[in-house]
């Protein structure tokens, strides 16, 4: 399949005007007053992205970043205040599944309705209407009226009729979040063969692990504004920093407690290293100070691989350290010996705080080091591994 | 089988905007073609209201039927007998029983399709459809309750020895289709209004109340008439564009009324209201579209 480009937002602006009242007697009573209730609020800044066909991008952000409001705008729900969106190809967007099921309807009916809905014809309906049925595994209730279902088995049928749209380009919301284990991963395996399919996806979700797990590409939303675009570690990574500095902002006032540095030492040489190989024995040391005198404090540390999820994680209290009140500076010396990772690049978080008053701050990618096993398999762990054929 | 229309592979490589075009002409044909290319879910939308209305009730869908019958009664007894409407006006329960079923046609699109986007608003937040469906659907809703109540005048007028005149029953298509134009293109206007202004809908349950009792539906034209002897009230009173139509009604189902009894020249008459209700359609459908963009956020 050649890569051609299926999505084209060109400087898309949004900008929502939030009236605050609604009523003819106060647009009578007041006419001049109209304006002074209106406020406007840029839900999206000049956003363009080519998206290729067969690629799928996860839309990450902290919340009211405007990543949902992009997708509506991709999936021609919302119109853009400016700029242009261009499409090609049938799109199915699940961001909210059941929407257009109505309860008095029974099963059999509201999937009809539903797959008419989201663009299927009544024959394609027909076609397909046994396969949706066993997906969604509630064979012996789609006969009954909606209403009488338990919401899990609502979702179930809702997401199946989604996925049997066969569409050129899906939208997913946070849709995943439902339905019991089994079927969660049932829904992922489905997204998974539209991949393999060479569909387009666009989700987007708070489960970091999600995208790094499916996406590859990743674009950063913040305040309305595309921050990255591009492969998935970074964009992790440039999400944590958002979040960081989010933090940061939020603690601004009160930094007589403050992280001063963190180094990563060769424990042998006591030399700074940013290569670690197999079996390795390091040293993270954190140096921290307090201009008050603080009591129970906690200085913690991570190693987090390459899309950010946890590989291992300890702090000064799990580690039963005697911590005395101090006013001035500390340095904790975390001994990490005999490292065994995989080959992969990784970082280093580190954290200070106290027991009453949580954490003062936290770096979160403090440290940066490639790893080695001088092996071929991959993951995050280094394992002597052999294989032999009985 | 693909239903997005993968229109001309210019320079753009085969894209197409996602946002219906603006303008006048080009806007209006692109949604008429939109509504037209989705007319299956137009058909199960209609469906799903007359399913879901009648589900867990025994007597289904004849109550679609006891309500206009209930009203008959009411206005027979009422106007017909005590207030003697009965007197000047022959087989007065056929009578008002044509003016009724012309009537709620009108009303029932207007009402219900005045608030069918904030009550759709579940899927219009959330699903790319031409929104035009939704005021469609109470339209094809309202114009199936018709069919019933049709029926029942239909068979009416032949119990009661008083079966359609046939060289005036051509009237009656003529004002199903005036009344369901301007109807539907009321509906467009007042729906997008209303998401942006919700006192719409109670304005509208008043003004249908007043349009109701300002039509010649439970009086005849002649008492009008016979009060303001042509002066400019009643031409005022004539157009209302929904007078014209309900008269035209009346003269096909109700055989006991002489033609005469007819303000002038009926069929001009019906031809100016009928270009005036393409007027008013093309306009809602033109507000309708230029609102349509921002419906998803403000609902």
């Amino acid at each position: 399949m050649t890569q051609s480009t299926v999505i084209r937002l060109e400087n898309v602006s949004k900008r929502f005007v939030v009236h605050k009242e609604k009523s003819i007697k106060e647009r009578l009573v007041r006419p001049g007053w109209a304006r002074k209730f209106r406020e406007d609020f840029n839900a999206l800044n000049e956003v363009s992205i080519d998206i290729e066909s067969g690629s799928t991008v996860g839309l990450i952000g902290a919340n009211g970043s405007g990543k949902s409001t992009l997708l509506k705008v991709i999936g021609g729900i919302i119109e853009p205040s400016s700029g242009r969106v261009l499409r090609k190809g049938r799109l199915a967007a699940l961001l909210e599944l059941g929407a257009g099921f109505h309860p008095d309807l029974t099963g059999r009916e509201n999937v009809y309705l539903n797959a008419a809905i989201l663009g299927m014809s009544r024959q394609e309906t027909a076609e397909r209407f046994d396969e949706i049925v066993e997906f969604s595994g509630i064979e012996q209730f789609i006969d009954t009226q909606v209403k009488f279902y338990s919401s899990g088995m609502y979702v179930r049928l809702a997401f199946a009729v989604a996925v049997h749209v066969d569409p050129e380009i899906l939208l997913v919301d946070e849709v995943l979040a439902v339905g019991d284990e089994p079927f969660q991963t049932k829904c992922l395996d489905k997204i998974r063969s539209f991949q393999h399919a060479g569909k387009t996806i666009i989700m987007v979700t708070h489960s970091l692990a999600t995208v790094g797990d499916m996406c590859d590409r990743g674009i950063v939303m913040d305040h309305g504004t595309k921050v990255f675009d591009g492969d998935v570690s970074t964009a992790l990574h440039t999400l944590r920093d958002v979040f960081s500095r989010d933090s940061e902002e939020r603690h601004a006032a009160p930094a007589k407690s403050r992280i001063d540095g963190v180094r990563l030492l060769d424990s042998r040489s006591g030399a700074p290293v940013s290569t670690v190989v197999d079996g390795q024995s390091v040293q993270l040391e954190v140096t921290v100070s307090s201009d008050v005198e603080i009591s129970d404090w906690i200085v913690g540390m991570g190693i987090e691989g390459n899309l950010g999820q946890a590989v291992f994680g300890t702090n000064t209290e799990r580690l039963e350290v005697e911590v005395k009140p101090f006013i001035g500076t500390r340095t904790v010396v975390f001994d990490l010996p005999d490292l065994r990772l995989g080959t992969d690049r990784f970082t280093m978080h580190a954290s200070f705080g106290t027991i009453p008053d949580g954490t003062f701050e936290k770096l979160p990618q403090a440290v940066a080091f490639d790893s080695t096993d001088g092996s071929r398999n991959v993951g995050t762990l280094a394992v002597n591994a052999s294989a032999t054929v009985r | 089988m693909t239903r997005v229309t993968e229109s001309d592979s210019g320079s753009d490589g085969g894209l197409s905007p996602v946002s219906p075009p603006r303008g006048a002409i080009i806007g209006t044909l692109h949604s008429v073609r939109a509504v037209i290319a989705r007319r299956e879910l137009l058909q199960l939308l209609v469906q799903r209201e007359f399913k879901a209305r009648y589900k867990d009730s025994s007597l289904g869908v004849f109550w679609s039927l006891l309500r206009p019958l209930a009203m008959l009664l009411i206005y027979y007894v009422a106007v017909g007998r005590f207030l003697g409407a009965e007197r000047d006006i022959p087989n007065f329960a056929i009578y008002v029983f044509a003016g009724l079923t012309a009537w709620t046609l009108f009303s029932e699109i207007v009402s219900s399709g005045a608030g069918s986007i904030v009550n759709n608003s579940g899927l219009i937040k959330k699903v790319d459809l031409p929104r035009e469906i939704f005021p469609l659907a109470s339209t094809g809703t309202a114009l199936v309750n018709f069919g019933i109540q049709f029926a029942v005048l239909l068979a009416a007028t032949f119990l009661t020895g008083q079966p359609p005149r046939l060289e005036a029953l051509w009237l009656v298509p003529a004002s199903v289709v005036i009344l369901t134009t301007y109807a539907v293109g009321l509906a467009l206007l007042l729906s997008a209004w209303n998401v942006y202004l919700r006192d719409i809908q109670h304005l509208v349950e008043i003004a249908l109340l007043v349009l109701f009792w300002a039509s010649p539906i439970v009086y005849s034209y002649s008492m009008v008439h016979n009060l303001l002897q042509g002066n400019w009230l009643e031409q005022l009173f004539l157009a209302n564009p929904v007078t014209p139509a309900v008269l035209a009604f009346q003269q096909g189902m109700w055989s006991s009324g002489d033609l005469a009894n007819m303000p002038e020249s009926l069929p001009i008459r019906l031809l100016i209201t009928w270009g005036f209700s393409l007027v008013v359609l093309w306009i809602g459908q033109l507000v309708f579209s230029r609102l349509e963009g921002n419906f998803a956020q403000e609902l």
